[in-house]
């Protein structure tokens, strides 16, 4: 098993030195909302908006309260199961103690977060939007949300998933399928005004992409500024892509997995949805590091915080282009944005290499044994005995278990769960479990090959195309969709290596496209801080939600303060 | 540290001698905690002796029977395996489960240390081969008090395997006889415990308690018989037998009703069973707790591989508390009981037999060192009382060692006054019985208050003799003829009039120095 080779680290190449300039800048933004954000150039400078905080020129609590105001003027977007109102004002009273006294926790103190219903927290119920766990409410908290609570965070709610994060649609929960903000989006609209076709706008709408759609899209409508999603095959980085964020999911290993309800416990990794790469290191670093509650969490020192630098050249990196991903699915779109990507990095003095990972066609046949497997064998502890749904029957207790399983889980959850112990049957797992253990064995070797032969980063596409309307997505099953949209991701998981999406430009029709990069195992930080140098280069758009959001006139008065972006 | 374990080892090697010698059951308490963190070792004894029909009929084969144990043992830790909640004997139901014990959902196993320290230090007494890597399995089934689905267990890779443990079982006519036995540990795993199910058949429910099972020993015995020089037969399993006698009778039973189901025509299923406690026999488990689950073990994806390092394998630098040195283990590991029993006999030349008997009984070795430690008596004669008159006193009236009235200091002064003929034997036997009614008297303050020191005046002495030879005419006849045995009598008769204070030796050199006059 992967598990076993979770040792650090080769050297991690070229990381360059840490700028020092780089912090606050989540800070520094709420000053340059608070001060009227008269264009898009950025926040001011960190000194001044620590010190405009301090002036107490915006309160955690009026920003907590702003955040609240957006969510339930986005209701509609389905993007939370459970908004943790009360919990968010009364964290923000603390956080606005804290900053008067001048004794702020760090860069996350007084900022709204949303974590996807599939991490436990204390006192607030966590679905992961099926019947079995609906009314659970867990006496504990996952140690990642416990890290951004310790560190002043707000938490919002739970957010929206596909149940049980099986899915990549976010459409198959049992609180309804998540609306991607970019259906209301004026670059949208406008394209789809010049479409004589399209008519039916409202039934019309958009997939975020998932299972941690809901994560997404409650980031990218600006209920929040950072949100925790899991990826197991691609769940955060393929909403982040169709919802034009960034979707960051760390090293298997680096964040701990504890009060994460698990889908596949040797791939699942907490993931991290922001608007901009600096969020999402600044949101890293206060949550890696090894836990004592997570057995396989790496102990060896590891460089915090994450503060990325600058890159000013990238004439030293080697950038690979895995020529197994160029697949005839891929549309044109993605695949000219793709080898624009390749060429800017070119042009800018990296070395780009066209490089080879053999065994990547057999990663979803693969991924479908080894999550089956394991979803069989983790869903068996919902049986109603102790915690969420109990059916009435009580003929027997097996009687009892098929009927609550029957009645708590969905077709799609039931499905797998089946398959699962199909290969765990005994004469069943040579042929299936185990071999599915050796081809990831050769999917993982297949990237160290690719790492040994000096590449650095990989860049690759996130996803097939942009997002789809979901009366296309529901066309075609949970599992033929999962297959086909996890297939530039999946690979990533069976490895355990840190890899991230990075929108990069919209679409014809006006909507997002996010490219993948992909880097060595615990090398996080040169992975971020090369996305970070190719997010400046490309300048995507930030989403115009003026339409959306004009009853919320109080927050967002024109389209420059629908424009909000964390980007320095 | 090292104590706990070698309870363990204790309970190890009980069983196999209950179960050979068909079962003498020991005075021996429950050991305390809950089963939370088990070890689970596997042994299996192929030599069986040969079983026949009560009638054999002519021209028949014997029968041979194979036995495996599965032998379920607590290991004395402070914590769970997996979780931080604490272990202990006889707490209110429910009320030492961690969150992972529940298996909410989202908690993940932590190993516990002590309880892998503990594995080793068994594998290492039961010359089991350490295995540097061990792996953690899942084995999946559905029951209540299985609240994960699964329990995590050692399957493919157990932290020890292909151990042998020595011992020695009682024969010959008065049991007195040691014959040494090996038998073979396939491995020694470690194993979470399932909960508890209590079954109140009056409600028609049950309630499970996760503080997990209690403390007792468990083992399931798998059996088969076939003839000699054939293929073996099919086996069955005899779950959850919980005394050394119940599961020798279970054993003798399921030996016996294989042979006769198979003489009769009949075959045997691959089955479980129960061992009825009242009715004494086995019987097939038609519940779900005897039905088979198919599903096969998978890895346990939350535990990494749990990896062990001897002297040679040891990275530099490494942190002692990340770390397990099985070298270290070693050097902490008691001396074995098979060792003690070998030194007993070297260095007090007391026999096989007797050594047993001293290490069997929980604190009885220790009784004896410190008895040996105080007196100036022989060895064999501080044996002989520990094991017959003290042992005899404290079994006579179901005491432990460390309930005893007397302590050893007592007796070695006792032992003292024997040893230094100030006493006879037969007087000490009348002190021993003295210092057992706890008056709190010194053995020497018993034997002046009551006057039972040896007589000392040879003259004195030879005038009772030479009254008792004229009061007794027909004996000293029969001696004359030619009749020594009868001397005894004579000198019973003189330690009568003495009161037990004269020594028998010196009783006879004057009779018989009289008689040959």
């Amino acid at each position: 098993m992967l598990k076993g080779s979770v040792t650090i680290k080769d050297g991690c190449g070229h990381v360059p030195s840490l700028a020092t300039g780089d912090l606050f800048f989540l800070l520094a933004w709420l000053l340059w909302w608070q001060a009227g954000h008269e264009d898009h150039a950025g926040p001011d400078p960190p000194r001044k908006v620590s010190a405009a905080l301090k002036q107490g020129q915006i309160t955690p609590t009026e920003l907590c309260q702003k955040c609240l105001s957006l969510i339930k003027k986005t209701k509609f977007l389905n993007a939370y199961i459970t908004v943790s109102e009360e919990v968010a004002l009364k964290q923000a009273e603390e956080s606005e103690k804290r900053y008067k006294n001048g004794q702020s926790l760090g860069d996350l103190d007084g900022i709204p977060v949303a974590v996807k219903d599939n991490f436990s927290t204390s006192g607030i119920e966590t679905t992961c939007a099926s019947n079995m766990l609906k009314g659970y409410i867990p006496p504990y908290n996952a140690t990642v949300v416990q890290k951004l609570l310790d560190q002043g965070a707000l938490l919002m709610g739970k957010t929206n998933l596909d149940e049980f994060a099986m899915g990549s649609g976010s459409t198959d929960g049992i609180f309804g399928p998540v609306k991607n903000p970019w259906s209301y989006s004026k670059q949208y609209r406008e394209k789809r005004k010049q479409n004589p076709h399209n008519k039916n706008e409202d039934s019309d709408w958009l997939i975020t992409g998932g299972s941690s759609g809901g994560s997404a899209a409650a980031v990218s409508a600006f209920t929040c500024y950072a949100a925790l999603g899991s990826d197991t095959g691609g769940s955060t980085r393929n909403p982040a892509a169709h919802c034009g964020l960034v979707g960051f999911k760390p090293s298997y290993g680096l964040v701990s997995r504890h009060g994460l309800i698990p889908l596949v416990n040797s791939m699942d990794v907490p993931g991290i949805l922001t608007r901009c790469v600096d969020d999402a290191a600044v949101v890293l670093g206060a949550l890696a590091g090894p836990d004592p509650k997570d057995s396989t969490t790496v102990h060896d020192p590891i460089n915090k915080p994450f503060m990325l630098p600058s890159l000013a050249d990238v004439s030293k990196l080697c950038i690979g282009i895995p020529k197994e991903y160029l697949i005839p699915e891929l549309s044109s779109e993605v695949r000219s944005l793709w080898s624009k990507a390749a060429d800017l990095f070119e042009s800018e003095g990296a070395k780009v290499l066209e490089v080879s990972l053999p065994h990547t066609s057999y990663s979803i046949v693969c991924y479908h044994v080894l999550c089956t497997t394991e979803v069989a064998s983790n869903m068996a502890r919902f049986d109603g005995l102790q915690y969420g749904h109990r059916c009435d029957i009580n003929v027997s207790t097996e009687a009892m278990y098929a009927a609550t399983r029957r009645e708590g889980f969905n077709d799609v959850v039931r499905g797998r769960i089946l398959s699962g112990n199909f290969f765990l049957l005994k004469e069943n797992y040579e042929n299936y479990f185990v071999k599915a253990q050796k081809v990831r064995r050769l999917i993982a070797n297949d990237f160290v090959n690719a790492f040994n032969s000096g590449v650095d980063v990989l860049l690759t596409p996130t996803t097939l195309s942009e997002a789809v309307p979901y009366l296309e997505f529901i066309k075609e099953d949970n599992r033929t969709r999962s297959a086909q949209d996890d297939i530039f991701t999946q690979a990533v998981n069976m490895a355990g290596l840190p890899a991230v999406s990075i929108p990069v430009a919209l679409s014809n029709q006006g909507l997002p496209i996010g490219l993948q990069f992909i880097g060595r195992a615990f090398c996080d930080q040169q992975l971020l801080t090369v996305a970070k140098w190719f997010e400046k280069q490309v300048q995507f758009p930030v989403i115009q939600l003026q339409e959306l959001m004009d009853d919320c006139s109080a927050v967002l008065e024109n389209e420059k303060s629908a424009s909000v972006s964390l980007k320095q | 540290m090292a104590a706990p374990m070698q309870r363990w080892v204790g309970r190890g090697r009980h069983w196999t001698f209950a179960r050979v010698d068909g079962g003498s059951c020991h005075r021996r308490e429950a050991p305390t905690g809950s089963t939370s963190n088990r070890i689970r070792g596997r042994s299996s004894v192929a030599q069986q002796p040969l079983y026949t029909t009560q009638k054999p009929r002519k021209g028949e084969h014997k029968w041979a029977a194979v036995v495996g144990l599965e032998i379920h043992a607590q290991i004395s830790s402070n914590s769970k395996l997996f979780s931080g909640s604490q272990v202990r004997f006889s707490a209110p139901p429910n009320s030492l489960v961690s969150f992972f014990d529940a298996s909410l959902p989202g908690t993940l196993p932590v190993l516990n240390r002590r309880c892998v320290e503990a594995a080793v230090m068994t594998g290492l007494a039961l010359n089991c081969h350490i295995n540097k890597k061990s792996l953690f399995d899942r084995k999946h089934y559905f029951y209540a008090d299985l609240p994960a689905g699964y329990q995590i267990t050692q399957q493919r890779l157990p932290i020890a395997v292909n151990g042998s443990l020595t011992y020695g079982v009682c024969a010959g006519k008065k049991q007195s006889q040691v014959i040494p036995k090996t038998v073979r540990i396939k491995q020694i795993q470690l194993e979470q415990d399932s909960g508890k199910s209590l079954h109140d058949d009056l409600r028609s429910q049950t309630l499970i308690d996760l503080n997990r099972a209690e403390g007792q020993l468990r083992v399931d015995a798998n059996i088969s018989v076939h003839h000699p020089g054939e293929p073996l037969g099919v086996r069955t399993e005899v779950k959850n037998l919980n005394s050394i006698r119940f599961l020798a009778k279970a054993i003798d039973y399921e030996i016996q009703r294989q042979i006769n189901e198979l003489e009769n025509g009949g075959e045997i299923l691959n089955e479980t069973r129960s061992f009825h406690y009242q009715l004494g026999c086995t019987m097939s488990m038609r519940d779900k707790e005897g039905k088979q689950d198919y599903r096969w073990f998978m890895p346990e994806p939350n535990l990494p591989p749990l990896v062990l390092y001897d002297a040679t394998s040891l990275p530099a630098g490494a942190d002692p508390q990340q770390v397990i040195n099985i070298d270290q283990i070693r050097e902490t590991l008691p001396e074995l009981p098979s060792v003690t029993r070998e030194r007993l006999v070297q260095q007090y030349g007391m026999l096989l037999e007797h050594s047993f008997t001293l290490l069997n009984e929980v604190g009885l070795l220790e009784f004896f060192q410190n008895v040996i430690k105080e007196t100036r008596a022989e060895p064999k004669k501080v044996t002989s009382w520990v094991l017959n008159t003290f042992l005899g006193y404290l079994k006579q009236q179901n005491l432990a060692v460390s309930e005893s009235p007397v302590t050893p200091s007592a007796l070695a002064e006792l032992l003292d006054l024997l040893d230094s003929r100030t006493i006879s034997s037969a007087a000490a036997k009348q002190v021993f019985e003295e210092l057992w009614k706890r008056e709190g008297k010194t053995p020497g303050q018993i034997v002046s208050e009551k006057q039972l020191e040896l007589m000392e005046d040879r003259g004195a002495l030879e005038q009772l003799c030479h009254s008792m030879m004229e009061a007794h005419p027909q004996v000293v006849m029969d001696l004359k003829k030619g009749n020594p045995r009868v001397i005894n009598k004579l000198i019973g008769l003189v330690r009568k009039a003495t009161q037990n204070r004269a020594d028998p030796a010196m009783i006879k050199e004057i009779l018989e120095k009289k008689l040959s006059s």
